[in-house]
């Protein structure tokens, strides 16, 4: 694993902010694909999701002050691999997924996100950008805690949750 | 000062997305390229008024109606004629051409060999998934011959068509390859794609989770080209000939003027048009 390094808290912000947006829209644009397809149970869920990470958007525009953020273009942020720590794969999106299935993507995607701001808070030579992102890993790692008790109410469905004997037809 | 700074776009890639809920399959590849492309626009810092998508039909066909700029949603195959005319007419707009691997290079093949061909000003983005999804998992022009499923019991026994190649020899003026699974960097190809002048072809990866899962792999195929874009035609043309199909990023970057004729005064009014049409 490459080592970050980001030794600017304007710099530090705009990734923060970047990646609680990210999960926030990605969250949103999940619920709205469950409810298209009448999963209503995980699309709550993921709307649940959404409004959870809208709140970090909140906290982190109120730690920012008046510090300026700068705009960075969606592909120079140092993400590892290109995209958000925090972006669930969607690829693995099923619209017969169980909430199981949701909360653990959005575990994978919270393990990542706490791992990128340690690394972040491992390596600044900056104070401030060490403090805040420790306080950030500290919290994706509650979040981490609270996923797996949320995890225990729904235990990996048995195999075939994903046959449908009356597949969705799309025609033009 | 919040996130928003002065420095940023304009309209952020939310903007560009209609209220329209896209009816994709959770986990297709298309989801994640609207998003490319409401990111490229948003740092284009583009009005959604001078930005048209123009498709055809098919899954990937359906991004008009999701996007929220001008757009329209044409019959199966025309999209590049539709979208040539309107961006010759109208040169001050952005015009970007959605399509699938069957509308682009079946139904639409002929159209779009000469498109490169005439080298508008356009964006062109297929989103192949060597499939047509929308019709239930027939076999495309990019399906691989020995692609055995119930509708081509043992495979097609055809060998895929190379897009890239094709549209280097029919003179696209701008070609490139992304993968849906690297929404930033395909939005970067889309944003260097829109400001390139003339034709700018964009094939995009984007697996059909439906009737081809076996492209979940995909993202452990993709790797970035080793080279960086060439606007020399001889290279290029060995470049693609050799590709394995899964190099991403720029690989050709030519000089050609765009064609633009010139414009003149309008000789009709819409309204007289149609009336020729009437019944
Ligand atoms: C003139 C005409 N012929 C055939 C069809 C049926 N049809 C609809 S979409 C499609 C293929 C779409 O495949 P592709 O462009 O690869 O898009 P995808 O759905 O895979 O995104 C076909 C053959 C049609 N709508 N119109
Ligand atoms: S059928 Fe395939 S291409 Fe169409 S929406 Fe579903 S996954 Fe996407």
């Amino acid at each position: 694993m490459s080592t970050l390094d980001i030794n600017n808290i304007g710099e530090f912000l705009a990734h923060a902010h970047a990646l609680e947006a990210e999960a926030a829209s990605q969250y949103a644009d999940l619920a709205e694909q469950m409810e298209v397809h009448n999963n209503t149970e995980v699309a709550e869920l993921f709307h649940k999701l959404a409004e959870i990470e809208g709140k970090h958007i909140g906290k982190i525009d109120d730690k920012a002050g008046d510090t300026p953020i700068p705009h960075i273009p969606p592909w120079e942020y140092k993400w590892e691999g290109g995209q958000s720590p925090e972006a669930v794969v969607d690829m693995d999106a099923h619209y017969m997924m169980t909430p199981h299935h949701a909360l653990r993507m959005s575990l994978k995607a919270e393990e990542r996100a706490a791992d990128f701001f340690q690394r972040i808070a491992d390596n600044t030579t900056d104070e401030e950008v060490r403090s805040l992102s420790a306080e950030m890993a500290e919290e994706e790692r509650d979040h981490i805690k609270w996923l797996n008790e949320w995890l225990k109410k729904y235990p990996e469905p048995e195999n075939g949750w994903d046959e449908d004997m009356d597949p969705p037809m799309l025609q033009e | 000062m919040t996130a928003e700074t002065a420095l940023a776009p304009k309209h952020s890639p939310r903007d560009y997305k209609s209220d329209i809920k896209p009816v994709w399959c959770p986990g297709c590849g298309d989801y994640s390229v609207l998003g490319s492309i409401t990111k490229a626009f948003s740092e284009l810092n583009l009005d959604p008024e001078n930005v048209a998508v123009i498709s055809g039909i098919g899954c990937s066909s359906r991004i008009p109606a999701y996007t929220d700029c001008y757009g329209f949603h044409g019959v199966h195959g025309r999209s590049l004629p539709l979208a040539a005319g309107l961006k010759v007419a109208r040169p001050d707009m952005t015009v970007l051409v959605a399509s699938g691997d069957g509308d682009g290079f079946s139904i639409g093949g002929n159209h779009f060999m000469h498109a490169c061909r005439r080298n508008v000003d356009l964006t062109y983005v297929v989103m192949d998934n060597r499939v047509y999804g929308m019709t239930k998992g027939q076999a495309s022009p990019t399906t691989e011959p020995d692609w055995d499923n119930a509708l081509t019991p043992g495979g097609s026994g055809i060998s895929p068509f190379r897009p890239l190649v094709i549209a280097l020899a029919a003179g696209a003026n701008f070609i490139a390859r992304g993968f849906s699974g690297d929404q930033n960097g395909t939005a970067k190809l889309l944003k260097e794609a829109i400001e390139h002048p003339g034709f700018s072809f964009v094939q995009i990866l984007s697996p059909c989770v439906t009737f081809r899962p076996d492209q979940k792999t995909w993202k452990d195929d993709v790797h970035d080209a080793a080279v960086d874009p060439t606007d020399e035609i001889g290279r290029a043309a060995r470049r693609l000939m050799t590709d394995d199909g899964f190099n991403t990023g720029v690989l050709y970057k030519g000089e050609r003027e765009a064609f633009q004729p010139p414009i003149g005064e309008a000789t009709a009014t819409v309204a007289d048009l149609e009336g020729k049409f009437a019944l």
